[in-house]
């Protein structure tokens, strides 16, 4: 069982409510993915419409735990306004903390990261910061309060799988008992497989399911890449060798030249 | 008086951030608030005092990845 703040999680898939092709999709997808946690978002409401309103009552129907995040926040004070707002409208203390540094690549600012993470920190949050796989803002950000931490695979929505292999590995080796979450990029099943191979705790995907062509049946795939790659982390894989060894027995090989 | 609402100017006779959103129609929707960059909560919007040139911003759940 994942813990996360003291919360007991059975699956270890979170899965993004962005970029389906239509609420009822993002529903059955929720339902296929198993995902017990979803994330979500805010943004600016006209008076006249409650395209808000609607969606928050469908997420509410399907019985999961929701992850606000605070995507599109450029700087430290942006993020923690914006965490304040969700913990008001959605009731959780939970955040997903972004503070974005770039547009091209969506890579996180980890200096406001770390700034906000301590603000919100503080002020009571859980906080799930989005950060590249660097040890030293790893570091920063548990000595910020932050109890979980969610290292990129690839930029958000790029669907490259892991970038950085070295680098993630060595993260999840030094912090072998924090909560580790992949969080984007994560482009097929087979990413997600290898993440849980590594002995990362848990993935969050979402436009590699919602755009996929057929979002639910990715999403079923996923739950099942998840499952079978945190299966064989407790398996514990074997070592990769340069040159083979046989796998059937040589003695007793009958000699027939 | 004129207050920035989501970007956009209106004009408004309310006093305070509780009355100007329902003057603007947002009547019992889910929606957080910001007054000029700082969270104001739901339960002090009626004590929030708006001034010519405020900015407000309302926010409402929207999906997210």
């Amino acid at each position: 069982m994942l813990t996360l703040y003291g919360t007991e999680i059975r699956s270890r898939l979170l899965l993004g409510t962005s970029r389906y092709p239509s609420p009822a999709v993002l529903a059955d997808a929720v339902k296929a993915s198993d995902a017990q946690i979803v994330t979500v978002s805010l943004r600016r409401e006209a008076s006249g419409e409650r395209a808000g309103q609607g969606f928050w009552s469908l997420v509410r129907d399907l019985g999961v735990r929701v992850l606000p995040n605070t995507a599109g926040c450029h700087s430290a004070k942006e993020a923690v306004t914006t965490a304040q707002m969700a913990r008001e409208v959605f009731g959780t203390s939970w955040i997903k903390l972004e503070v974005i540094g770039e547009d091209d690549t969506l890579q996180p600012d980890v200096f406001g990261l770390v700034e906000a993470a301590r603000i919100l920190a503080a002020d009571g949050f859980e906080v799930f910061p989005y950060m590249t796989e660097d040890l030293i803002v790893a570091e920063k950000l548990l000595a910020a309060g932050c109890r979980v931490l969610m290292p990129w695979g690839a930029p958000i929505g790029s669907g490259r799988g892991l970038n950085n292999l070295f680098g993630l590995k060595t993260l999840r080796a030094h912090f072998p008992d924090v909560p580790l979450v992949i969080d984007a990029g994560i482009g097929v099943p087979s990413h997600a497989a290898q993440a849980m191979e590594l002995g990362f705790d848990a993935v969050l995907i979402n436009t590699a399911v919602a755009q996929a062509a057929d979002p639910v049946k990715m999403a079923a795939a996923f739950a099942q890449a998840v499952q079978a790659g945190h299966a064989a982390r407790q398996a514990g894989p074997m070592e990769p060798r340069d040159m083979a060894v046989p796998s059937t027995p040589v003695i007793g090989t009958a000699f027939l030249r | 008086m004129k207050i920035l609402v989501n970007g956009d100017w209106h004009d408004t006779g309310a006093r305070d951030l509780a009355s100007a959103l329902q003057e603007l129609g947002y009547g019992e929707a889910v929606v957080a608030t910001a007054l000029n960059g700082e969270f104001v909560s739901t339960d002090s919007r009626a004590t929030v005092r708006l001034a010519d040139g405020d900015r407000v911003e309302v926010l409402a759940p929207m999906q997210g990845g």
